[in-house]
């Protein structure tokens, strides 16, 4: 189980102070939006501020003149501002549940498209949990941001310049003196920031790798039953969540550091007022009364300054989410259409490898090499070779799940990486050695790449697969397969697969080890219902046992990731000495059956 | 929850999972009819649901009660030292000022030393209790995450099939996350609200009663207001909760199964599909947000309203002299920051109601009762020889197709059974049932005449090792996923256990041998490579007795031989169970059984393998199907009938309570006050008349509530 700190090496996160702004595209559509909230805010916080000069009037006025008929206009005014501040605030909350969230979900639905596109070789190492982490926390951390800090950051600056500009013009020297006490505070800010970032994007990696763990002993839950290992796997976690919390321990502390400095600085600066501020009044410089307004006006200031500390700290979450989610976004999808990819309808299902080979990335050593095969239109070829030997790899090929990085593949003679991609992978029907089902109705399942086929094409794939029994099942066609397809038993799940790598006959089909967990009566009739279909079709199948190969017009002998040799069975089983060690047992099965 | 229970087939519409206000999903009915769903809330079980989701939050944290206190005590005395500034500052300008006049300087020196003092001991102080409660809250959320683990570990393969790994991710992952969040801004929040409304309330009541009297008259709309949120924003936030449960299961989902869905051009309708699941739970999250959206301006208002009016009202009394101008101004200045925290307050509302939904999933599972629970008392099994009986076994999975309808099968120690079948005829079924991962609902299963109920989950395990027919290779190293079988095995053991099954020799060939990555779910590897490194694993666990379901399958047949080989020699002192559907595998056998529709069909002894094979499997693959509709309906949870609406009445209740306090200290007060307040007792009648109406308003409330309930 995963228990190192999982990055995936090479995806270092650049451009740091650059990653909020990456958001940009995504922000865009809102900007009238963020427009009107930053507005609404900035008003808001006008219209409250009216109040007290409210309060003067009423004082200066009516009270001072006994003057009981104006006392009811000056409370109306209140009133009317009261109502026009909550008003703005309900504006710029109602359009924030517009605007912040569609954003996140924009943003979501971007990364999975994206995940979706990658090719295998990416997610072979990318940590699920990672992922699903970076699709839900980190977006919902932007999110936050966009919604609310970034709008107060702009709000709280503003009052920010505003009272600070009324401070300097009420007294300059004091003015510029308690701004110039905020720099230390900026300073310290700046420190905070870049502790802050480190800490925050360990703790969101950390989040991510416990996401994994769980995911893992989810999945792997019956072997874990299996072996009566729940008190290691419950270790592992209880180690990682320990971890986990150290690191968030961590980040609590700086951030109650960091609170407690943004808590004592305005009122050291108001000690220092003070002090600064007698002296000018005692010699008469000032009047008390400015140094009263002076105070007053530098409690205003006290709200943006405290709230600059939690602000920032959603900027900083907010940036290293922003980070992890390019980390995805960036990688760029290596198996794409070429510029002007070539349509194609319906192949002939002519298929040339062409000196292909093949290296894992990463891999020092290719897995396949000097590959050349042709397999006619209408053809079948079977593939056998050891255990290892490449097979599903040579397979994979095919509908280009994974890229030649040597030769090339052809389809009716075209590249198959000239042919538009969607369209290439439309001719090819697949059947993988783990059946990969999803917790869908059977039908789902079964029309998994062909969503428009009619009742007839299923009764036929289901007749090819010798899939009946969903007939049987509680709901028919209707009943949800488990996660995994695990409700059903490996034989069901594997005819289901192979229906839907026959449905809709696509010209090409590649079944690898199509019939391994069949028993040997309903795997006779299977071959029987699948040989008729193959007769039309080219197909390539990866074969353990004899009864498979005979499928085949024709082997393919793989070994040590090249062709050895090709050839019908009996000949092979007569000439090629490997050939009848791989295959012999069962050989002597398959004649006499 | 003890039994699998069938229940009639809900119709496709509603099980398509997103549900909610006017979320109709387009697509209805593609993810298929299961036999229960399991996050259904039913709405009258809500009331239970908070109760119990409240209790278990009180258990969180019982055993930080005494931490909690302290903490509130050093809040306390923070606020204290941050309201000393402003009257600090006061003091400097009343008495400091005037004395620097007349060339005396100590007093100033001594205000401003007071106030860094208290400056100093505010930021330390509140350090201190962030830090305080930061650590509380991080370890109860550890808690919760060990424990929300353990049980899911414990929940049976029956609760896991219908949950699926997308809920766990997300219980363990979001849900928990939106506790954080409570626990990280809430607390603080709420606190420091509570005591600035407090002190600033107190305050206020010193200052003038009838103006005080006025403020108060808000408190009703702002009950009543709050009450409303709850009970919109508790929904709204279930809601929310299960979107994004559906969502992360639909991310792992196409993760785990990205190979198909390449292959087969499915990124388009998964595509819209993800669309669908991220528009309902963006949309549960917008309910959520607009409720928050009316009630916070809602709270404003209303602390507005009572601004302009104390403002009025305060100008008449200062201008019929009842109260000198300071008192108003004060009154006002502090009216603003007795309405402030109530915005706060609101927040903490918010994100407490986030919480408790989460709370209320993350209990429900806590809840639920392991459908195979290991024995109270455990009847020990030492050295188990290996006799397996199943007596008169019948079983069926949730959707309640009866699999096996009466089984018996009786396996000697040390005999090797060979179990073959059509697929589909519950050989499968049988392993789960030896290796207890369901109970049969009928007859028993033993070992060494020992009720595997009666076994203790570790005494289960050493005696018996299936290896299942999908094998899964955990990320990691080779060498850690053969450990698994025996974590205490030492390195020499493990390649012992590989070289015996014919696997040393691949992975030697590896980049780094024993200790090359995996990958995810063993991708790094072939599927034969997987299923020997699976074998090996059951190997080095040395149970006495191994079942193997078809853990051959994907090998080559030189391989497999090797395999054999290994097994005959392995087999000779232990009992085992293969399935099969190889004849080349059976013949190890010293005994082939065929299962057909769950019943054995005929068995013989070594040999005679071949043609029972044959006969057996003329018949067809099917089983008996048979939803058992007559069974339906039963709900899942049983609530135990509350009285509905408890909490409204509580809450009505307290508010009533807390307003004849509120006026009792009031009386007391004036009383105190007496003489002293001038023109004082004709609002003194018309305050605790209103007091008296607002307290019979809310003993009708409650009465209505409770009759509607
Ligand atoms: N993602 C990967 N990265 C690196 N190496 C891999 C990867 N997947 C497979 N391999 C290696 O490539 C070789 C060929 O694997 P492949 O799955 O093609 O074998 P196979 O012929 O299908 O075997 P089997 O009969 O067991 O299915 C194996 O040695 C395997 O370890
Ligand atoms: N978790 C489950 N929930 C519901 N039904 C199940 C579940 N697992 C298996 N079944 C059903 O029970 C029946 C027996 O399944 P089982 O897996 O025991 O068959 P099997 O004999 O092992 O077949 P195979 O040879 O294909 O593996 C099948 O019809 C299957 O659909
Ligand atoms: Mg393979
Ligand atoms: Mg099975």
């Amino acid at each position: 189980m995963n228990s190192a700190d999982s990055s995936p090496a090479g995806l270092a996160p650049a451009h740091r102070a650059l990653s909020l702004w990456r958001l940009r595209p995504f922000v865009q559509p809102y900007l009238g939006h963020l427009t009107l909230m930053t507005t609404a805010a900035l008003l808001a916080t006008l219209a409250g501020a009216v109040l007290p000069l409210v309060t003067r009037q009423v004082i200066d006025g009516p009270i001072r003149h006994h003057d009981r008929g104006a006392v009811i206009p000056l409370g109306l005014l209140a009133l009317g501002f009261g109502l026009v501040e909550a008003v703005l605030v309900f504006l710029r909350r109602w359009t924030m549940s517009a605007s912040a969230l569609r954003l996140e979900s924009d943003l979501r639905q971007a990364l999975y498209r994206h995940l979706q596109r990658m090719p295998i070789s990416f997610h072979d190492h990318w940590q699920s949990g990672q992922v699903v982490a970076r699709t839900i926390s980190d977006l919902s951390q932007i999110r936050r941001f966009i919604g609310f800090g970034l709008i107060f950051m702009v709000v709280n600056s503003a009052t920010f310049v505003i009272v600070g500009t009324m401070l300097i013009i009420t007294d300059p020297p004091l003015g510029l003196l308690v701004l110039a006490c905020s720099a230390p505070l900026a300073w310290i800010m700046y420190r905070f920031e870049t502790g802050y970032r480190s800490r925050s994007r360990r703790v969101q990696e950390k989040q991510g790798d416990l996401a994994t763990l769980v995911e893992e002993s989810s999945g792997g839950m019956r072997t874990i039953k299996a072996f009566g290992r729940r008190d290691l796997v419950q270790d592992r976690f209880h180690d990682q969540a320990t971890r986990l919390r150290d690191l968030e321990l961590g980040k609590v502390r700086l951030l109650a550091m960091i609170w407690a400095i943004v808590e004592s600085q305005p009122q050291l600066l108001l000690a220092a007022i003070m002090l600064a501020g007698s002296y000018p009044v005692v010699h008469g410089t000032i009047t008390l009364g400015t140094l009263v307004a002076f105070v007053a006006l530098f409690l205003l200031l006290v709200w943006p300054i405290e709230s600059m500390g939690w602000l920032l700290a959603t900027a900083q979450e907010a940036s290293t989410a922003t980070d992890r989610v390019f980390e995805v976004l960036d990688a760029e999808p290596a198996i794409v259409d070429r510029p002007h990819p070539m349509p194609l309808v319906r192949s002939t299902g002519l298929l040339r490898f062409h000196n292909v080979g093949f290296t894992y990335p990463g891999a020092a050593r290719p897995v396949l090499h000097g590959i050349n095969l042709t397999i006619e239109p209408g053809e079948t070829l079977a593939l056998v070779g050891s255990t290892g030997a490449g097979k599903t790899s040579l397979a994979m090929l095919v509908p280009r799940l994974y890229d030649v990085t040597s030769g090339r593949i052809t389809l009716d003679r075209h590249d198959i990486r000239d042919i538009r991609l969607t369209d290439l992978r439309r001719q090819v029907g697949m059947a993988f050695e783990e059946p990969t089902l999803f917790s869908a109705s059977v039908r789902e399942n079964l029309t998994f790449g062909l969503a428009g086929a009619t009742d007839d094409q299923v009764a036929e794939a289901l007749e090819v697969a010798q899939a009946g029994f969903v007939h049987e099942l509680p709901w028919g066609l209707a009943t949800r397969v488990g996660e995994q397809g695990l409700t059903l038993s490996g034989g069901q799940r594997q005819r289901l697969a192979l229906a839907r790598a026959v449905l809709g006959r696509p010209p090409l089909v590649v079944l690898d080890d199509p019939l391994s967990a069949l028993d040997v009566h309903t795997e006779a009739r299977v071959e029987r219902a699948l040989r008729a279909v193959l007769a039309g079709t080219t197909g390539l199948v990866v074969a353990h046992r004899a009864s498979t190969v005979l499928l085949a017009d024709r082997v393919a002998l793989l070994v040590d990731g090249t062709i050895a040799a090709v050839g019908s069975h009996h000949d092979l089983l007569a000439g090629d000495p490997v050939y009848r060690n791989l295959l012999s047992a069962e050989a002597e099965l398959g004649a006499a059956s | 929850m003890t039994t699998p229970r069938p229940s009639a087939p809900a119709p496709a519409g509603t099980s398509a999972g997103p549900s909610g206000p006017g979320g109709t999903p387009v697509t209805a009915g593609w993810r298929g009819v299961a036999a229960e769903q399991l996050d259904d809330v039913p709405g009258r079980v809500g009331l239970l649901l908070r109760a119990r989701s409240r209790a278990l939050l009180r258990q969180l944290l019982r055993p930080y009660r005494r931490q909690l206190w302290l903490a509130v005590v050093l809040v306390l005395a923070q606020n204290v030292t941050s309201l000393a500034g402003p009257l600090l500052v006061g003091v400097g300008i009343d008495r400091a000022v005037p004395a620097l006049v007349r060339h005396d300087a100590v007093p100033l020196l001594l205000v401003v030393a007071a106030m860094a003092v208290s400056a100093l001991l505010d930021g330390v102080l509140r350090q201190q209790f962030l830090v305080r409660v930061g650590t509380i809250g991080q370890d109860v959320l550890l808690e919760l995450r060990r424990r929300m683990f353990a049980h899911f570990q414990r929940l049976s393969l029956a609760f896991h099939e219908t949950y699926t790994s997308g809920r766990v991710i997300s219980r363990l992952t979001s849900d928990l996350d939106s506790l954080h969040e409570l626990l990280e801004a809430g607390l603080d929040g709420l606190i420091t609200a509570l005591l600035s409304v407090v002190t600033i309330g107190a305050i206020l009541l010193w200052l003038d009663l009838p103006l005080a009297a006025v403020t108060l008259l808000s408190l009703p709309p702002l009950l009543w207001l709050s009450r409303w949120f709850r009970r919109e924003s508790t929904s709204a936030y279930r809601w929310t909760r299960e979107a994004v449960a559906l969502v992360i299961v639909q991310l792992v989902e196409t993760l785990g199964g990205l190979r198909a869905v390449q292959a087969f051009r499915r990124e388009q309708r998964n595509d819209e599909l993800f669309a669908e699941l991220n528009t309902n739970y963006r949309r549960a999250n917008e309910r959520a947000w607009r409720l928050i959206a009316l009630f916070v301006p809602a709270v404003k208002l209303l602390g507005n309203l009572t601004t302009a009016v104390v403002l009025v009202y305060g100008a008449y009394r200062v201008m019929d002299g009842a109260i000198p101008l300071g008192v108003l101004a004060a009154f006002l200045l502090y009216l603003r920051r007795f309405f402030e925290p109530l915005q706060d307050l609101s927040m903490f509302y918010n994100s407490y109601q986030s919480a408790t939904a989460a709370l209320e999933k993350l209990s429900g599972v806590l809840q639920e009762v392991p459908a195979v629970p290991e024995p109270v008392t455990a009847t020990p099994l030492r050295e188990p020889c290996g006799a397996v009986q199943l007596s008169n076994v019948s079983f069926c999975y949730r959707d309640g197709t009866v699999v096996l309808p009466g089984l018996d099968l009786t396996v000697p120690a040390g005999q090797t059974l060979a179990l073959v079948g059509a697929t589909g005829a519950g050989k499968s079924t049988v392993a789960r049932l030896l290796a207890r991962f369901y109970d049969p609902q009928h007859g028993s299963v033993r070992i060494d005449g020992v009720d595997l109920r009666e076994l203790s989950d570790a005494d289960l395990r050493r005696a018996v090792v299936v290896v299942t027919q999908e094998n899964f290779l955990f990320a990691g190293t080779i060498a850690d996923n053969i450990g698994f079988g025996r974590p205490d095995a030492p390195r020499a053991a493990i390649e012992r256990a590989a070289r015996a099954i014919g696997a040393d020799e691949f992975i030697r060939a590896l980049p780094d041998g024993y200790d090359t990555d995996v990958r995810r779910r063993g991708a790094r590897l072939s599927a034969g490579q997987r299923q020997l490194v699976a074998f090996a694993r059951a190997f080095l666990a040395d149970p006495a007795v191994l079942i193997l379901d078809e853990a051959t399958s994907s090998l080559d047949v030189p391989s497999e031989r090797l395999v054999q080989r290994a097994l005959r020699t392995v087999l000779a002192s232990r009992t085992a169970v293969i399935i099969a559907h190889r004849l080349s595998t059976v013949e190890i056998a010293d005994r082939v059984l065929v299962l057909e529709d769950g019943r054995r069909y005929c068995s013989a002894g070594p040999g005679g393998s071949r043609s029972c094979t044959r006969h057996g499997g003329t018949h067809s693959d099917r089983p008996v199907r048979r939803p058992a509709g007559s069974l339906a309906g039963v709900p899942r949870r049983h609530p135990t009938p509350e009285p509905l609406q408890v909490n409204a009445v509580r809450v009505v209740l307290i508010g009533t309570v807390a307003w004849f306090l509120a006026f009792g200290v009031l009386v007391a007060l004036l009383l105190v006050r007496g003489p002293a307040a001038e023109a004082g007792h004709r609002s003194w009648l018309w305050t605790s008349l209103a007091g008296w109406t607002l307290g019979l308003l809310g003993i009708f409330m409650a009465a209505r509530a409770r009759h509607r309930g």
